[in-house]
């Protein structure tokens, strides 16, 4: 990914991003997250990971915004003017976020080796690389990531007949 | 190039601004909308990572990262729900029968 590549994609990224949070309505903020969300799928396209980025775009942007698109509407939120937290307690979260930012930037800058990407393997991110991987070395967790499922759906099901 | 840092710098700005929405917003879904904003964040850095490293563990991980977030959107989604039916209300401030 080289320079031009990057800013293109990071800038909009991180205004898009805070227009997630700054946005007075639900609607909206679930839109401008599904454009995050596809922006993100593209940048990983750019960091070699094909099967990532076409999840990412399947599982999140389609079904996981869907999900809350459909509660949204459901609940027929409309854009509260009241939106914040009371006063104090706004400025002391934008205050931590500013502080949080510095922090990371600030063990990154000093942990930052420089030191030049790894040449990659053969057939980097493939959905067949990932698959093998997947169903061998990792063969256990993604079977408790099955079971995990399962439980989400019963206790969903359960959550919402009651 | 671009180094592994400015990856690593996008990703954090995206943490942060998940963590200042769940810090500053009212409505519980925007918070949890925050809460998924912060898991891509995280995303990013493992992918960016796996590049760097050129190792596709960092890319497995994001998969099962995945797979986590399904299941608690859609329990979390089902409680919301729940909430709502009980108080009619989405606002956070408001929801405050487990305070201490």
């Amino acid at each position: 990914m080289d320079f031009v590549t990057f800013f293109a994609l990071a800038i909009p990224l991180v205004i898009i991003a805070a227009m997630v949070i700054a946005h007075p309505s639900p609607i909206y903020s679930a839109l401008f997250l599904v454009l995050t969300l596809f922006l993100l799928a593209v940048y990983f396209l750019f960091l070699d990971a094909h099967l990532v980025a076409a999840l990412q775009i399947i599982v999140y942007a389609g079904a996981i915004m869907v999900l809350f698109l459909f509660v949204i509407m459901l609940l027929n939120l409309q854009s509260d003017p009241q939106r914040l937290h009371q006063q104090g307690l706004g400025r002391i979260a934008i205050i931590g976020g500013v502080v949080l930012v510095a922090e990371l930037l600030l063990l990154l800058q000093r942990s930052s080796s420089g030191a030049a990407d790894t040449p990659l393997p053969d057939k980097f991110g493939t959905v067949e690389a990932l698959g093998t991987q997947l169903f061998t070395t990792y063969l256990l967790p993604f079977e408790v990531t099955g079971i995990l499922l399962l439980v989400a759906v019963v206790g969903a099901v359960v959550l919402a007949k009651r | 190039m671009v180094p592994i840092s400015y990856h690593l710098i996008l990703s954090g700005i995206l943490f942060t601004i998940g963590v200042t929405g769940v810090l500053l917003r009212r409505n519980i879904i925007i918070i949890f909308m925050s809460i998924e904003l912060m898991l891509n964040a995280v995303n990013l850095s493992f992918v960016a990572l796996a590049r760097h490293f050129g190792s596709m563990d960092g890319q497995i991980i994001v998969f099962f990262v995945m797979s986590v977030a399904a299941a608690e959107v859609a329990v979390g989604l089902a409680i919301i729900l729940l909430v709502f039916r009980g108080k009619a209300t989405v606002n956070a401030d408001e929801l405050n029968l487990m305070r201490w």
